[in-house]
């Protein structure tokens, strides 16, 4: 009741204040006759009664004052009031005005920007019902890095762990759909049955997988994503219990998953089915290669470190019951990771980078801002000091000036959350592939509030500094026209801000100038193949057209055959698997003992099931030995070729030529392939990590052929020109075979790099940001300076100092701030630079060469800033200079 | 505040600070009145010992009513002459009690304290 009548009488005092100055008035009226009428009643005149009456209440204006002042509507009607003549201080000065908006909205709105990306996956916790909870698990390899599990690990901890509520595992699945129309190839996974459990999540339309579905040999069928069911079924809701065509064979739908299910796992699958897989006693299956997910549910009250440790103890107590081969052991336990930082680990070094980036370019908007409103408080000592005098307390002129600059850095803001559009969706637009949650970076509701909270905690920063030394100027020196003489310490305050921006801006340049030269030697790195003119393409044969292997084998030999014919193709191969593109398959390997026997070793190697061309096609050279040929085909005794640093880790310096490897799908077998000859590393993971070890089979050789293949293909010219021509080659052959992740070789070079090129992007934009403001700064102190020093100048002049020594002054001092501030930016930078360290890449955090390009870069900036000012100084005439003062 | 009186000064009829809230409340529980009506009722009641300043009502009714104590009206009396008359609300009699109690608690504390000496 009482809080609704402060509400209403007070939005009526302030939409109605004449009115309700009225009524007051007319109380206070009634007021008085009616005390003049009782001192008439007393006995005296109408006149005397009148002047006692009035004594008794006073100064009716105060009073009035008094009841007008008492509510909380008086004090929006202060501010509303301090706006306008804020708005209008502003107005009066564009120059300044823009300048400073300009500013603030560059420093707000990249921190904005950067904010929205960084929110989803650092900040904000994962849309899942308790997702502290879900934790990741993954194996590492002997290095460290972590790699997906096999599923024999996930069979025998699922049994034997009681850390979690649930564990499920997933493994990638890439169904082709043929409905009607064109082929199309879907993104999905194969999951357990309880995959969407341990998320917390459940379809909206249909239900979840039953574990009866989840058995080998199960039934077909699908859940898709809320996105498929618009693309390609118009969003019928209408087809749980439908069957569609995947692969060829029939598939019923029972659940559609809910928009907005982050399956931060895999964020591109659009389609589920159940795993319907069990790791048995055979090690020679599928279950064993590490390539499954596995996610879990801590139980209630458990740490993920208590979970690690059991996991270790699990692995220390090997049972009968799950016996393990040598590339699973467990002995090293699992990797237990929050799904928050797993999800995050991919892209944290980059995004850290660009937060600190952009913090760096904020600090520098607002010193130069502040620096602004120093130099305009200077000029506008004359109007304080006649507000002060006309009654205005310190406090309000102190609030007065803070409104302005809050009103300054809210339009700013405003501007600002224009630019952090424009930044968002640059951010998106270059972000590296492996970015999660991207579809969850935009300017929302959280994030306009972190730009009103930014705006104003701005505004209120670089207001505090300049208003303060206003609100405490020595203000008669101010009415006498003295102000010229009377800043010389806020010259000296200025001077200081606009070194702290130069070393700001440096620490920027430098840490971009460490990424660049770090992007730079990374590219200068051969992969170990030549990408230029050579474009990929994944072929998939789907559907049961060519189930048998010999098939197969023929029909990618035919498209082959097809694709060599096409004008401009000068070489072309199949492979299993295409370096750089993401494309892993890892296999153990064993060597015979002394004994014949095999013998199981813990690497593991990556397999390309190759046709002969591929070597020459990618110009891998051969080191040793022969490459794959012709005569290595089914039937022929198995040849395999290896990469130079799988036969060092094998044979050290022996010949590694007619050797006997076996691989994880042979195991404990009688098949050995004979090595034949020894190629150089070519990198897979990226450019940065080292090559891993590989190995090369013949695709016929191996134990089955692939159906999914990709076909590198050199040209002699623009590679992408030749792509339509090349899937029209394939598809003579057969048309129903879907073609995708069509992409030249250079751009999956270009995209290993995708993190540091990222960080580097963001840097390069925030640091050319900096360097502009920090120009802005040294001009407007320099210029200021000059203006201050204009009758010392002029004296200067008189007495006879040329132009060029007025402008190498004036100059010097620009170079001289800039002197100051490289020295401390340097300083800065090589603390910075920590926080980059994981990004560098054969550059010392220390760089000569880039720390010179960036304190030459800025002396140049300053000398540029510093010459209009100089020019000025030097064109003073002494009479007008001294008559000024 | 004046924290000492010379016996040339004229005596202070400054209401006590807090109380004129309470004294308000107090006045209009015998009947609705206007602002003039109050001040003077204060005044007669308190035998002249405290002067209201009419300003400082204003605001204290403004405050009492939005805070729902009072009820606000304009009124025709006497002459065809209109008043802004204020009325005790039910929630104002509930704070006048406690205001009430409130002050004889810490008034009568006042008072041992002074008799205490003797």
């Amino acid at each position: 009741m009482s809080i609704w009548r402060q509400l209403t009488h007070g939005l009526r005092a302030l939409t109605h204040r004449a009115e309700a100055d009225g009524r007051v008035d007319d109380e206070l009226r009634d007021y008085v006759e009616r005390a003049t009428a009782a001192h008439v009643a007393r006995g005296l005149t109408r006149d005397q009664a009148s002047r006692a009456a009035l004594l008794d209440v006073g100064n009716i204006t105060v009073a009035r004052e008094q009841v007008r002042t008492s509510g909380w509507e008086h004090a929006v009607e202060t501010t509303v009031g301090d706006v306008r003549y804020a708005l209008r201080r502003l107005r009066n000065s564009p120059g300044f005005t823009i300048t400073a908006i300009a500013t603030l909205a560059l420093g707000i709105g990249a921190s904005t920007a950067v904010f929205s990306a960084v929110n989803p996956i650092l900040i904000e916790p994962l849309p899942f019902p308790h997702a502290d909870r879900l934790v990741t698990l993954d194996d590492r390899n002997d290095a460290g890095v972590p790699m997906p599990v096999t599923l024999g690990t996930y069979d025998e901890l699922r049994a034997r762990s009681r850390a979690f509520d649930q564990l499920a595992a997933a493994d990638k699945w890439q169904p082709t759909l043929a409905d009607d129309g064109t082929p199309e190839r879907l993104t999905g996974q194969r999951i357990t049955a309880n995959y969407f459990s341990v998320f917390g999540t459940v379809p909206f339309v249909g239900r979840g997988f039953t574990a009866a579905e989840d058995q080998p040999g199960g039934p077909h069928v699908v859940i898709l994503s809320d996105g498929l069911l618009e693309r390609r079924f118009a969003g019928d809701r209408s087809i749980i219990g439908r069957t569609i065509q995947l692969n060829g064979d029939p598939y019923v739908v029972v659940g559609v998953m809910p928009h907005g299910f982050a399956n931060v796992v895999a964020p591109s699958a659009e389609i589920w089915t159940p795993m319907q897989e069990r790791s048995n006693g055979d090690l020679n299956t599928r279950a064993w290669g590490h390539h499954y997910e596995m996610v879990g549910r801590l139980a209630a009250s458990t740490t993920i470190q208590q979970a690690t440790r059991e996991v270790l103890d699990i692995g220390h107590a090997p049972t009968l019951a799950f016996a393990r081969p040598s590339w699973a052991k467990l002995d090293r336990g699992l990797l237990v990771r929050s799904l928050q930082d797993s999800v995050a680990s991919r892209v944290k070094p980059s995004l850290y980078a660009i937060v600190g980036a952009v913090l760096l370019l904020l600090a520098i908007a607002a010193v130069n801002v502040t620096n602004l409103l120093l130099a305009r408080g200077a000029r506008r000592q004359p109007e304080f000091a006649m507000r002060v005098a006309l009654g205005a307390g310190g406090a309000r002129l102190l609030r007065q000036l803070l409104t302005e600059s809050v009103v300054l850095a809210l339009c700013g803001g405003v501007l600002g959350l224009g630019v952090a559009a424009a930044g968002v969706h640059a951010l998106v637009a270059a972000s590296p592939p492996n970015l999660p949650r991207v579809d969850a970076i935009r300017v929302d509701g959280h994030v306009f509030l972190f730009a009103l909270g930014l705006t104003t905690v701005v505004g209120l920063i670089v207001g505090l500094i300049p208003a303060l030394g206003a609100a405490r100027a020595e203000l008669t020196a101010g009415l006498q026209g003295g102000s010229r003489r009377a800043t010389g310490g806020h010259a000296a305050g200025r001077s200081a801000l606009v070194v702290a921006e130069v070393a700001l801006a440096i620490v920027l340049l430098v840490s971009a100038g460490l990424l660049f030269q770090s992007v730079r030697r990374l590219f200068s790195i051969a992969p170990g193949l030549d990408a230029s003119h050579v474009v990929t393409m994944q072929v998939i044969e789907a559907g049961h057209g060519f189930d048998a292997d010999p098939a197969r084998l023929q029909f990618f030999q035919q498209a082959l055959a097809a694709v060599q014919h096409v004008p401009g193709v000068t070489r072309a191969a199949f492979t299993s698997a295409v370096p750089l593109s993401g494309d892993m398959d890892g296999y153990g390997y064993a060597l015979p003992s002394a004994a014949g026997q095999t013998q199981q070793t813990a690497g593991s190697a990556l397999r390309f099931a190759v046709t002969p061309d591929y070597f020459a096609t990618l110009r891998i050279p051969l080191l040793r030995g022969r490459l794959l040929d012709a005569t290595d085909r089914p039937g022929a005794p198995p040849s395999v070729v290896i990469n130079a640093s799988m036969a060092r880790a094998l044979f050290k310096d022996a010949n590694p030529i007619g050797q006997r490897i076996q691989f994880g799908g042979q195991l404990g077998t009688n098949r050995w392939e004979h090595v034949v000859g020894v190629v150089g590393d070519v990198k897979a993971y990226g450019l940065a990590a080292d090559a891993p070890d590989a190995f090369y089979v013949a695709d016929g050789q191996w134990e089955w052929v692939d159906n999914v293949q990709s076909i590198v293909v050199r040209t002699t010219g623009n590679a992408a020109a030749l792509v339509p021509a090349i899937e029209r080659a394939i598809w003579s052959v057969n048309a129903n075979e879907p073609i995708q992740r069509v992409a030249t070789m250079e751009s999956y070079v270009v995209a290993s790099a995708g993190q540091r090129r990222f960080a580097l992007m963001a840097l390069e934009a925030f640091a050319a940001a900096a360097l502009l403001l920090a120009a802005i700064g040294l001009y407007g102190v320099i210029s200021g300076s000059v203006t201050e020093r204009i009758r010392e100048i002029g004296i200067r002049t008189a007495l006879g100092a040329q132009p060029a020594d007025i402008v190498r002054g004036v100059v010097g001092r620009g170079l001289a701030l800039t002197g100051a501030g490289a020295a401390l930016g340097l300083a800065g930078a090589f603390i910075a630079s920590r926080l980059l360290e994981s990004m560098l890449f054969r550059v010392s955090r220390i760089d000569p060469l880039t720390d010179a390009a960036v304190v030459l870069l800025l002396a140049g900036v300053a000398v540029l800033a510093a010459w209009a000012p100089a020019r000025r100084a030097a064109g003073v005439d002494p009479t007008i200079a001294l008559r000024a003062e | 505040m004046r924290s000492m009186s010379h016996s040339m000064d004229p005596p202070n009829t400054d209401v006590i600070q807090g109380t004129l809230d309470l004294l308000i409340l107090k006045t209009l529980s015998l009947g609705p009145l206007h602002g003039f009506g109050i001040a003077r009722r204060i005044e007669q009641i308190s035998r002249d010992v405290f002067k209201v300043n009419p300003g400082s009502l204003l605001v204290a009714l403004q405050r009492l009513e939005r805070a729902g104590w009072l009820d606000a009206a304009w009124r025709e009396t006497e002459n065809a002459r209109r008043a802004k008359f204020y009325t005790l609300t039910r929630a104002g009699r509930k704070q006048l009690d406690l205001e009430t109690a409130d002050w004889k608690r810490r008034s009568a504390a006042v008072a041992r304290l002074l008799n205490a000496e003797g």
